[in-house]
């Protein structure tokens, strides 16, 4: 392993009792700061027959309502704005994908605390004055691509910012100013990765790492980015309501990712009951945010899935690490009354030779689900015996995984949606 | 004289045979024997066409996925047992056949069956041995 080196040594390195106590103190503000300012949390707070001097310490978070998504459309688009709103500098929105966008509010200081976030992510894995930083996320509405592009230009990074899509503008991008680093969705650096193999250009590239986030993916993904392109691969970890990527990163120990507590408090909560899980079940991260101005947020529900991962890291943060994302709360399907998640698919898919990058999961009832599979080029060879073979491995595999036995599919290779953003896996045909 | 047969992969969707002889029809490809098999969801075309290395740079540039594969291409009596008296040595031979499929030009004459077996150089000296007639790429365009 190398030595990840530091941006904030004296904050990443707090010794546990420290940050504990620092998160104590900022929650303790933060819920009076909510309590003052945002009259629906004051609702919220008193409904809940809790007030601000009610927390003493870090368990009494519990105490809190949570809020959810419906939150943030209460008097909507500003109901949860703790500033006035001369002090907005500017909006992001999530990518919702039924109705009204969340809309989430930055104050100058928003802004400054993202990007030093982000700097402590980039630093940690190597990245510093002198890389070369293709930004290759969507700017616009969403978070990911300018937080950390803010980020990248507090360490002093030489920033590309090519946004996402024309794979051929990116390739030409990448050599002429030597990228040293990506930050794309993993769905895209796959597709990116086949091309540069295809053409045969990675000598002509200066490629060293990806930051890959936005959607869950398998640390077999992960993997086979790594030896296509012979880079390090990061796992970022982010959402609009929390001001965007930066929340969780892995360091160069590539096992986990780290939560900054001195910005966020979280818990894993059991997705049906609220009730938190033992340190290392899976369940759906809550967090609170710690230093936000414009428009905190106590203990929001992400509806992602993941555990807390306990032992300490070898990197020498203190800062608790959580597991890659396991999915999402609301993508988990049920088929003959087993909970199962897209990423165990992918992670089954990716370990078998001759599946293509590609996949989706239809459902088409309650007893039965069909995982459409592109076969990789090469893995064609005429013989119709050889695709049999493929096939039955894939459905065996899966059914040894999810203890459903799925119908498997193959499909030619490039005729899957390509992902150009977020892949979109699991079609719901059901009528709910 | 092994044959280069092309085998492109199918899905089972709607058109999908129509777009794969589409390409072909616009490089010109000549198609001198064709044939399906299939899965309930996806099936592979093999055809012996004039022109193998541009049909399956073309099919390739168009988005689907196939391969040259060896084959041998022998003469047969067209008549009844024909095919089965080819057969026989294939049988006697211990060779196992994967696949043919046949073509003939004209009735009563000579029909030519296209077939993939467990060991091509093995089948060709077997039925060679036997004086059965194995064509060469260029007879069987002139065929």
């Amino acid at each position: 392993m190398k030595d990840g080196s530091f941006w904030n040594k004296k904050v990443e390195c707090l010794p546990e009792k420290e940050l504990r106590k620092l998160q104590l103190e900022r929650l303790q503000k933060i819920v009076s700061y909510v309590y003052e300012r945002v009259p629906h949390y004051r609702k919220k707070f008193e409904e809940a027959g809790v007030k601000p001097e009610d927390i003493k310490s870090l368990e009494d978070v519990r105490k809190l309502p949570f809020t959810t998504k419906e939150d943030l459309f209460v008097d909507y688009p500003y109901g949860l704005l703790a500033v006035p709103k001369e002090e907005i500098v500017r909006v992001h929105t999530s990518s919702g994908t039924t109705g009204k966008p969340k809309a989430i509010f930055f104050t100058k200081n928003d802004i400054e605390l993202g990007a030093e976030l982000i700097a402590r992510c980039l630093v940690m894995t190597g990245t510093t004055r002198g890389d070369v930083l293709q930004n290759s996320m969507t700017y616009g509405l969403f978070t990911g691509a300018f937080v950390m592009h803010y980020g990248a230009e507090k360490v002093g990074v030489f920033v590309v910012p090519a946004g996402p899509g024309n794979t051929e503008r990116q390739l030409e991008l990448m050599q002429l100013f030597g990228t040293t680093c990506v930050h794309m969705t993993p769905s895209y650096a796959l597709y990116v990765a086949s091309l540069i193999a295809e053409r045969g250009i990675r000598d002509r590239l200066n490629l060293k790492r990806a930051y890959l986030g936005a959607e869950p993916y398998s640390e077999e993904t992960r993997r086979k980015i790594e030896e296509m392109l012979g880079i390090d691969v990061y796992n970022c970890y982010g959402l609009s309501e929390m001001g965007g990527p930066g929340v969780g990163f892995e360091c160069p120990a590539k096992d986990g990712l780290h939560i900054w507590e001195d910005a966020y408090l979280i818990e894993v909560v059991n997705p049906q009951t609220g009730e938190p899980v033992e340190d290392g079940e899976v369940g759906e991260l809550v967090i609170t945010s710690l230093c936000r101005e414009a428009m905190p947020l106590i203990r929001y529900r992400t509806r992602d899935l993941t555990r807390v991962i306990p032992e300490p890291c070898s990197c020498g943060r203190t800062h608790k690490r959580i597991s890659r994302m396991l999915g999402r709360a609301d993508d988990m399907f049920i088929v003959k009354g087993v909970n199962i998640f897209p990423q165990q698919i992918e992670s089954v898919l990716m370990g078998i030779k001759g599946v293509a990058q590609n996949y989706q999961i239809v459902l088409e009832g309650y007893n039965d689900f069909l995982v459409r599979v592109e076969i990789e080029k090469e893995f064609f060879d005429g013989r119709i015996e050889r695709l049999l073979q493929l096939k039955e491995e894939i459905t065996e595999k899966l059914r040894d995984e999810i203890q459903v036995r799925p119908k498997v599919e193959l499909v030619e290779p490039g005729t899957l949606p390509v992902s150009e953003g977020k892949a979109k896996r699991v079609i719901d045909k059901r009528k709910l | 004289m092994k044959i280069k047969q092309i085998s492109v992969f199918l899905e089972n969707k709607k058109g999908r045979l129509y777009e794969a002889l589409k390409v072909l029809q616009g490089e010109r490809v000549n198609i001198r024997a064709l044939s399906i098999a299939d899965t309930s969801e996806f099936g592979i075309l093999r055809m012996i066409v004039d022109k193998p290395e541009e049909a399956k740079k073309a099919l390739e540039e168009n988005g689907f996925t196939a391969k040259l594969t060896n084959v041998v291409a022998v003469g047969v009596k067209d008549e009844p047992g024909g095919l089965a008296a080819v057969l026989a040595y294939l049988y006697e031979a211990d060779l196992n056949v994967e696949y043919v499929y046949a073509f003939v030009k004209k009735a009563g004459e000579e029909a030519i069956v296209v077939m993939r077996t467990s060991n091509l150089e093995k089948t060709i000296s077997v039925l060679q041995e036997k004086g059965v007639k194995i064509f060469s790429f260029e007879e069987l365009l002139n065929f």
